[in-house]
Order: C-alpha cells, then structure tokens, then sequence
C-alpha cells in the first residue's frame, strides 16, 4: 500500500472524534477526509451496497467551503468537517430521498428534514443517502426496493434492518457516522449485528420532522456510530425542541458527549444498579450471544455495578401490540403516495379514473411487506376491530409503560442482548414474516415506552464468529446515562480486547485497488 | 348503519358497531375490502396468499386482548404531553415551482389527475 | 323530481313531521392555518400558500394554530357548549384528491366543545332553541377544478386539477343535536338558525362568515316522520338525506324546503328514501341524488398521533368566557331599542338576515332607518330578482355613502337609485358612478333658470295663471323643467325658481 493509500485508508479508520480533532489542529482538510471516505465507498460498496446514492460533489463542495471557513479562523462546531451517511427515511433538499421504496424513486424533496438541517448548521458532510427496508418495514434490508444490503462481516449475511445502509455503511468504515431512525429496533439491531454502535433516544429526544413517518408515535431519529462516544457527539447535533414536531420535548440536555467521556474515564460503575430482563433472553437465543451477553454482565459486576434480574411480565405481549399500532399508524401514515403530489404515477389503461390510477400506482409502487402491514393496519382500525385490536394493543403499551416504571424505580439501566441471533443469511426469513417479527423482540418495548436505548457490541458469537451487541435502556430523558454506562462498558471491553471489535472485520478492499491506482500492479 | 338512524350529525361514519369482529376471522373477501379501502390493487392469487399470511398474524397479535382490561387506559403517546401549539405567524412557503416539483403531472399551476368519479365526502 | 312531482308542502307537513339536523363548517380568519405556518388565504395563485405539511410532503408533521384552538373555545361558549377538559384530534381517513395526506385531522370522540344551545329567532317572533351536540376543530381540504366534458362538474370531466391553498384552513364544525317540533317553519328555522351561527361568528369576529365564499357552509340533514292518530304509538324516525352545497341563507330554506316536499311526495307514492348526500343547485332549486352512505364508509378514526391532546386551563376558559360579546339575541333587542324600528320593521330587517350590513351601514354614518330602507327595500328587491344574498351585492360603506348623497341633495331617490345599480354593477364607488354616469342633481341656478325661462316663455297662459296667484299652476312648468333636466334637478328647488322668474 503506498503512503498516500495508507493514509487515506487511516483516514476512514478513525473514529468521528478523532477525525474532528485532527480537523481542528488542521492537520488534514475536510476535502481529504471526504475524499477517503468516497474512495472507500468506490471500493467496497459495490459489495456492501450500503449507499442508495452517493453525493461525491456536494460533499466535496461542503467539504471545501468547511475548509476555507476553518482557514479563515472562524469556530467550527465539534464534528465540523466529518462525514456522514444519511438514512435515505430522511428529506433532503438535494438528494432523492426515497426510504427504499419504489414509489418514491428520484423524489428530491424541497425541505431538509430538521436533523439534516441541523447536520449542514454544524457543517458536517452529508456523503449520501444509506439503504433501508421499504419504508423502515423490515429487520434486514432485504425488504428495500433496491435490493439488499449486505453484512460487512459475511457479505452473505444480512446488516439488519430497517437501518442495515446506514449500519453497514460504518461498520464498512465507508462512513464515520450514519444517522438511521428506529422504531421497533430500526437503529439498534442493526448495530448489533454490524458491530456498530446505534442510539434510539428518548421519545421527542430528537426532531422527526422531515423523517418519513413510519409509525408517527414509535418513530426516532438517532444516531449510528462505531464508537459510544461518536454517537453521543452526533447526538448533541441533532437532539433538541423542534417546533416544527409537536412531539419534541422542550427539555434541556445535557451534553452527551461529557457523558460518554466521563464514562470513558471513570471506569468505576460502583452504585450503579443494572437490571437484567428475565423477558428479554433466555430460551430462543442463540447460545453465542447469551454468552457473551453473560460475559459483558460480569464484566459490569467486576467493574462495581450490581447486576439484579427484573422481570416485566407485559413485555410478552409487546410484539403484538407493536404489530397491530404500527401497521394501523403506517396504513394511515403511508396514504398520502397517491400519485398527485410526489412520487410514482402508474396509469395502466392510460384513461383510468384517479381512484383507478391510485390503486394501480400503489400496487406498483409497494413492495409485499409494506402492502401488508397497510393490509394489517386498515383491518385493525377499521369499525368493529378497533376496540379489540387498536384500542387493546394501546393498553398493553400503559402496562409495559407500568412495567418500565416499577423495574426502574429499583434499577438505574436495565439490559438485554440487542438481537436474539447474530446476522441471520440474506433470504433465510424473507418467506416467513412472522418469523422476522420476532426478531424484534428486544427492541420494541424501549419504542412502545418511549424510553431510550443503545446498542454496543460486546464480542463475536464463538459458533459464527459473528457481532453479538448489547441493549441498555434508561428511563424516558435519561439518555446521558446510557452514554456513560456504554462508554465505561466500551472501554472494559477493549482493553481487555487490545483492539476495537471492527477492526476485526474482514477487510474488504483489496489493496490491489490502491495499488493499481497507483499503477503499481 | 340502519335505515333508521336518526338524522343527526355526521356520525354515520362515527358509530363503530362494537364487537361485530371476532378477531382471527379472516376472509378474502375482506382483505378485497380491506384493499380496497387501502386502494391497493391486489391479484387474486395475492389476496389468497395475505388472507393466509393475515391469518396467522392476526392470531398472534390478537393475544392483546388477553390483557387489555376495561381497567387500563389507552396510552397514545409514549411521553404525555399536552397544550403544543404554534403562535398564528406566517412562515415561509414553498414556492409554487417547489411545490410542483415532484407532481407526476401539473398544468404549471395546480397538480392534474385523473377524471375523478367518486364524490367529495 | 321536477316541481310538478313534489307534494304540496302544506299537505306534507299534515301527513309528516320534519326532523332537522344541521352540520355548519366555519372557517376561521386566522392569519395562518390550521397546523402550519402557511397564510390562511385563497383564491390568488394556485399553490403559493402551501408548505410542506399543506401538500402532505413525507415527513412533513402539522403543529396546532393557538390562535385556532382560542377562536374555537370562544365559538363553543358562545353556541352554550362546555369546554372539554382534555379534547383530542384524530385522523379520518379517506382517499379523495383534495386531501392532501388522504385523511383529514378532525376530531372524533373528543371533541373541544359539546352540549350547547342557541336561540334563533322564527319569522313571527317566536323563539326556538336548537340543542348543539358539539363544535369541533378540523382541516379545510384544497380545491378542485374539473376540465373538460359539458359542464365543467365532476361527471364527465376528463381530468381535474388540484390547488392545495385552502388545505388547512382551520375550520369549526358545528353539528346540532336531532331538532324536533319545527313543523311548519322548518324551512324558516334552518335559514334562521344558520344566520344566527353568522351572527355569532361575525360578533366573535373569528371568521369572514361569506357564504358565497364558502367561508360558511350548510349541511343540512332531513328526514320525515309518518304523523300517528292520537294515542298511537310514535312512528318510527325516517331515512335521512343530507344536502350539501348549499351556500346562501336563502338556499338553506330553499332546499329543506323541497327535500320535504321530495321525501313526502317519494313516501306517500310507497317509495323509500334512499340514505345519502344530496346536491344542492341554487340554479334549478333542487337537489340531486349523490354519494350513498353505506357500511362502506369506514373512516377508521384513531388518535393523531403527531399531535397532542388540547386541555385548556380553566382560566383560560374563563378569560375568554368574559370577552365574549353580546349574544346575538340580546343584542338584537338591544339594536331595537337604539334603532327606535316598530316591531314590524325589526322583523322585517331579521328575517332579511341584513342586521349586520344594517350595523355597518350605521357605523359608516347613514342614519338607521335610512340603512333600513336602502337594504330591506331595494337592495333586497334587486337580490330577490338575481336569487342571490342581498349582502353580496354591494358593501355596507357604499350603502351610506350613497345615504349620504341623499341627504346632502346631491341625488334624489330615484337617483340615487340609478347610482345603486351602478355600484352592483361594479362600475366604482357612489361617487364615482355619479361622476360617470353623469347622475348628479343639477344644482346649478343658471341652468335651472335657463330652462325655467324657456318653459315660462312656451307656456305664456301658466306664466299669466301664476302671477295672478294660481300657484298650482306652477306644476305644469316644474314637469317641463324636470324633463328638461332629465330627471336630475331638485324638484323643490326648481318650484322656489320658477315663482321667483314668474313674479320677476
């Protein structure tokens, strides 16, 4: 690898802080790190297929205009200059902004989302827009219009989903941080299987204004990183009121990122109490990621915290309230693609009547799970079925709502694994929906509570050598907690490692690309 | 709704026949409805094939019941808050070029569609 | 059904009782809409006044218009209703063009404000209370314009096109509770209670309240019920339509009107009526068959969940309870005594539904009978021979102005009358109608007594007739110098003239 390869591969390496300070001391331009970071998608996404549109120029123009404002001795903000992937659920004034589905292919919006604008206020770079299940529907990517993304660690594999683009994306070192949205898992699940790290914040933690809603009362924009502390920067972007979304909290927050260095310097968790879910483990997980869920829960005790189990008896039925309020939110929520205002118009007779043109264009435009859960959801509001399904599954969200508040009246965090199995094979569960609903078992409590949850890695599962991560949650706007709580547990973790998990991924660019750029075969 | 409902208010479609479903009945023909209502076109052969998918979810998810008494409340959001609202100011609008911007099809000004049959509701 | 097929309406009501329900959409002025920042405007440009939660862009979310929420609670004490502790939005969901996100946020099960009632006032004095079920908060959908086939409707257009500007507009739902006992002046009661809802709604000032602008809307739902001999058993309710569209006062009564006749005339030849949305046209004076209500509408109501309950405090409540205005009722009573009208003349002004345009008239300084005569007289009779709201055709401020040019001499009645026409018309203000069409009284003596003069001259035996004391005489010159003049000179004082020349 020549010096200029090497630097560049070093480049896509380094965790977000990191680069943000070799930014500042200007000791590299925002132009040269975007350019790495665009080599490296050139390079391996072709395999990893993370990105459903890269924006190279925009990001070379963001990038130089960071530049020329640092060289004029302005102040920049912490991540100014660094790069990020865009979950393609996002609006973005100049890319098309599709949340993987067919119907809105090519749709540029005229709006930024709140967190895109926020993005470009505090000047990082948007590389592109990441791959996504269709409309966020999915645990796997395999449901997006434009085909699956794949595992960075076994490109067989699937990345998670809905969020696998913008998980695969850091894990693949493509980017330094991906922003994803979660609503039963969307963010945590993936990093888990990626060996990413993904934050779902409080409920109102962040603006959804401009995010493509799926379930409007369980959607969360947050942030997908490599490091705790990267996400808890990124966090600080994006996190506060919005008073374009009547659900943001007008809360003061803190600064996550001192949480997560305060978590990274004091490696003492004495007085801290972490409950164990009895619910959420157990039976149906894969013995590899009980194990080293186990191994991480020793490690907290030794570090001083005092591991209790909890139980939370509703937490049995969360899978089946999520299934019935997310489809009936998404059944009204995805109305609107009715080929008037944006997106696909189909017209098979070429005289159809619009109610004709609608049905068709949204016969076209949506792939089977989405057409599905729009099935499920209109069936579950429709007269005569609401009370029962609709109005049933909102009650069991007051009790796991009670259950979260009693276990959390006794413990500080509670834990779990983040997924049942490691990356399940692309295709493995496609036929079986049900079965790919259950795989969200760990994550949808934290949504229908609104509380927030992170997801770190903890280790390869020893049967696949695959990322096995784990969840912590805290009590609704105790999201500092969890940074500091998964920044001491990170940094446990990797002194006893002596390396960060993803540096154990198979590398996926083959040098020889560097080499022959360099014309050196 | 009867024919002899009294002629008030518009709660035609308000009045939700209680407990006309029994949970898990699902037939083709009401997934043809239900497409219908969702204006999505479906295949023959795919509404067999969701009616037996539906099926079996709806098994599953119908568990709620179990425990949803007439005891607990509903719980809408997952933060309660209450009394959001916006001061009467104008904002910016979108131009009329941006607004038309993704239309399949417009006449410059307003979005066209298709000759509309059904009625205004 | 064309007229010849209706029943009588005397012999209607003797065999049914009418039942009532009315739903009233009021939109409200304020500055912008009902979940965004977007101007609350239309008409102009088509889709300038949108944003991106107007056109219901993916990802775009609505944020509640306090203002709205204020003018809403305000509507609800003023119609008698409680103001619900806690109130929800929620999604009714359809698909239809003008709906922007194919479902509009109303709200279902609980509404802002419930269980109200209002005086409206009958033709002959009487009082009625019309029970109000609730008033809620909703979205106003965009407008659509159907291109090609004859006449521009829905059926047969080839294409339609879409101006999302009205989507959003905040409006208030206004829906009745089942009216009983109108009987005969069912048709009165409905125009009667729908110019009270304007009464309110313009003494709140929360909305423009044109019904031609759509600013006001009526549906009204009818239906009859067979009478049963003394002792028997009431019959049971009937089959209900709901007429919509019908966007004037006069309309209102008009139409429930004819759908009496129409159910009457259906039921009595063994007909059932059919439930379903009825059309209005103010053109034909009939309404025609439209949508069918069936099992078919399932609007799958559920909370909103982009938006959270409303639970105004009860000091709130209570600081706009105290703001609130005269009712309309006591108002009117009040107007009475300011105005010095007899009885007959008070009702005449109610039940022409012109007390505002008299208040306004009044406020820009015409004297009240003065407004009286000029819009209970002839501009009611020009509206009646148009078939449309008298308020419609000319502005309370033209009105004194041209009050104004009758007191000042400037015109006579009859004149003045011509000058109305031209203000109708468009053609400017009084004064400028005046000026244009030339209508001014002469008021110059030079003219006057040239005229004067040449008559006298013509007519030498009036002129000996006059000097000799006959002042009666004097009658046949003024009419020759009025049609000298052209109708435009003060008839007096071409009489004062005329003896003064003739006693020379």
């Amino acid at each position: 690898m020549s010096p200029e390869a090497t630097r560049q591969h070093d480049l896509t390496r380094l965790s977000a802080a990191d680069l943000a300070s070799t930014l500042a001391s200007r000791e590299v331009s925002s132009l040269e790190v975007t350019e790495a970071h665009l080599d490296r998608i050139h390079a391996v996404d072709g395999d990893v297929r993370a990105f459903l549109h890269v924006a190279a120029e925009g990001a070379r123009a963001a990038a130089r205009a960071v530049d020329a404002r640092r060289a004029a001795g302005e102040t920049l903000g912490a991540l100014a200059g660094v790069p990020i992937a865009i979950k393609d659920v996002l609006c973005t004034l100049d890319m098309p902004s599709t949340a993987g589905s067919r119907i809105l292919q090519g749709w540029v919006p005229p709006y930024d989302a709140t967190v895109v604008r926020k993005l470009r206020d505090a000047d990082l770079i948007p590389l592109g827009k990441t791959n996504m299940d269709e409309f966020a529907m999915g645990s796997s990517t395999e449901h997006s219009a434009y085909g699956p993304t794949h595992n960075p660690w076994d490109l067989d594999r699937i990345p998670g989903g809905s969020g696998g683009g913008s998980a695969a994306a850091v894990a693949a070192f493509e980017a330094p941080l991906a922003l994803g949205s979660d609503t039963g898992g969307s963010i945590r699940q993936p990093a888990a299987v990626t060996g990413s790290v993904g934050m779902k914040p409080t409920y109102g933690g962040v603006s959804r204004y401009g995010a493509i809603a799926l379930a409007s009362s369980l959607d969360q924009v947050g942030p997908v990183s490599r490091t705790v502390l990267d996400a808890a920067l990124l966090h600080d972007v994006i996190g506060g009121h919005d008073p374009r979304d009547s659900t943001s909290l007008k809360d003061t927050w803190p600064s996550f990122a001192a949480a997560a260095r305060a978590g990274q310097q004091n490696l003492s968790l004495k007085g801290l109490k972490v409950g164990v879910v009895t619910e959420l483990g157990g039976d149906g997980f894969q013995a590899g990621v009980t194990q080293r869920f186990q191994e991480a829960l020793e490690l907290l005790t030794s570090a001083g915290a005092e591991v209790v189990e909890v139980s939370t008896p509703s937490f049995e039925y969360a899978i089946a309230a999520y299934y019935l309020i997310l489809p009936a939110e998404a059944s009204s929520n995805l109305a609107k693609f009715d080929s008037v205002r944006f997106g696909l118009r189909v017209n098979p007779t070429g005289g159809g009547t619009v109610e004709d043109v609608m049905s068709a264009t949204r016969e076209a435009g949506f792939g089977p799970e989405v057409k599905r859960r729009i099935i499920l959801g209109t069936y579950a509001l429709s007269a005569g079925y609401y009370d029962a399904y609709y109005g049933s599954a909102q009650k069991v969200r007051t009790l796991i709502q009670r259950d979260f508040a009693r276990v959390f009246a006794d413990v500080d965090v509670l834990v779990s694994p983040s997924a049942p199995t490691t990356a399940f094979k692309l295709g493995e569960k496609l036929d079986d929906p049900l079965s790919m609903y259950l795989n969200d078992l760990t994550t949808i409590p934290a949504n229908l509570a609104g509380v927030p949850g992170i997801s770190l890695p903890v280790g390869l599962a020893p049967e696949d050598g695959l990322p096995v991560g784990i969840q912590f949650m805290a009590p609704a706007r105790a999201d500092a907690r969890l940074y500091s709580v998964g920044a001491t547990l990170e940094a446990l973790l990797e002194d006893r490692w002596g390396h960060t998990l993803l540096s154990q991924a198979p590398d996926l660019a083959p040098q020889e690309m560097f080499a022959s750029e360099e014309g050196a075969v | 709704m009867s024919s002899e409902t009294p002629p008030t208010v518009s709660t035609s479609a308000n009045s939700r026949p209680a407990g006309s479903g029994t949970p898990g009945e699902i037939t083709t023909d009401q997934v043809a409805h239900l497409a219908g209502l969702a204006r999505i076109n479906l295949s023959p052969e795919e509404i067999t094939k969701l009616t037996g998918e539906l099926v079996a979810i709806v098994e599953n998810v119908a568990k709620v019941t179990e425990v949803a008494t007439p005891d607990v409340p509903a719980t809408s959001h997952p933060i309660p808050l209450s009394n959001v609202y916006r001061p009467d100011v104008v904002g910016e609008t979108l131009t009329q070029e941006q607004a038309l911007s993704g239309a399949p099809d417009h006449d410059g000004s307003r979005f066209r569609v298709s000759a509309i049959l059904g009625e205004e509701q | 059904m064309n007229k010849a097929e209706l029943m009588d309406y005397d012999r209607a009501l003797e065999l049914f009782e009418p039942v009532l329900g009315f739903e009233v959409h009021v939109e409200l002025n304020t500055k912008t809409k009902m979940f965004s920042d977007a101007p609350n405007f239309f008409g102009g440009e088509p889709n300038t006044n949108v944003t991106p939660v107007d056109l219901g862009l993916p990802g775009s979310l609505p944020v509640v218009n306090e203002q709205a929420v204020k003018y809403s609670i305000s509507l609800g004490l003023a119609l008698g209703c409680s103001i619900a502790p806690s109130s929800r939005f929620a999604r009714k969901n359809y698909f239809y063009p003008d709906l922007a996100k194919n479902y509009q946020i109303s709200q279902f099960d609980e509404p802002i404000a419930f269980g109200g009632s209002v005086e409206v006032e009958l033709p002959d004095g009487r009082l009625f209370t019309v029970p109000i079920e609730r008033a809620h908060m909703e979205e106003d959908a965009g407008k659509l314009t159907h291109v090609g086939g004859a006449t521009g409707r829905i059926q047969g257009a080839e294409y339609s096109l879409v101006d999302y500007n009205r989507a959003g507009v905040p409006l208030v739902e206004i829906v009745t509770d089942i009216i009983y006992g109108a009987e005969y002046d069912a048709p009165e009661l409905a125009k009667a209670y729908v110019s009270t809802i304007r009464d309110i709604v313009v003494s709140l000032g929360i909305s423009d309240a044109k019904m031609e602008r759509g600013n006001l809307r009526c549906d009204a739902n009818i239906s009859l019920r067979r009478r049963t001999a003394p002792g028997e058993p009431p019959a049971k309710l009937g089959t209900r339509t709901e007429t919509k569209n019908v966007n004037s006062l006069r309309s209102v009564e008009r139409a429930i009107r004819y759908e009496i006749q129409r159910q009457a005339a259906i039921l009595e030849g063994g007909g059932t009526i059919i439930q379903e949305t009825r059309h209005w046209h103010e053109d034909t004076g009939q309404t025609s068959a439209g949508r069918p209500k069936s099992d078919a509408d399932d609007y799958r109501y559920f909370p909103e969940p982009d938006l959270l309950p409303v639970e105004p405090s009860a000091e709130l409540i209570e600081e706009l309870r105290a703001a609130l205005p005269e009712a309309p009722a006591i108002r009117r009573r009040r107007l009475k005594a300011d105005w010095g009208f007899t009885d007959l003349e008070f009702q005449d002004v109610v039940n022409s539904g012109l007390l505002n345009e008299i208040i306004e008239t009044t406020a820009a300084g015409a004297s009240a009978q003065s407004a009286r005569k000029w819009w209970t007289g002839e501009i009611a009779r020009v509206a009646n021979a148009r078939g449309v709201d008298a308020s419609t055709l000319v502005s309370p401020l033209h009105v004194s102005e041209l009050v104004a040019l009758v007191d000042a001499g400037t015109l006579t009645d009859r004149l003045a009358r011509q000058v109305l026409e031209g203000v109708i018309e468009g053609e400017g203000t009084p004064d400028e109608v005046v000026a244009s069409r030339g209508l001014a009284v002469v008021s110059d003596d030079g003219a006057l007594i040239a005229a004067i003069d040449d008559a006298l001259a013509s007519q030498p035996d009036v002129l000996a007739k006059i000097r000799d004391g006959k002042v009666q005489a004097a009658g046949a010159v003024i009419g020759a110098v009025m049609k000298a003049m052209k109708g435009q000179a003060d008839a007096a004082r071409v009489r004062e003239l005329v003896l003064e020349r003739a006693n020379a």
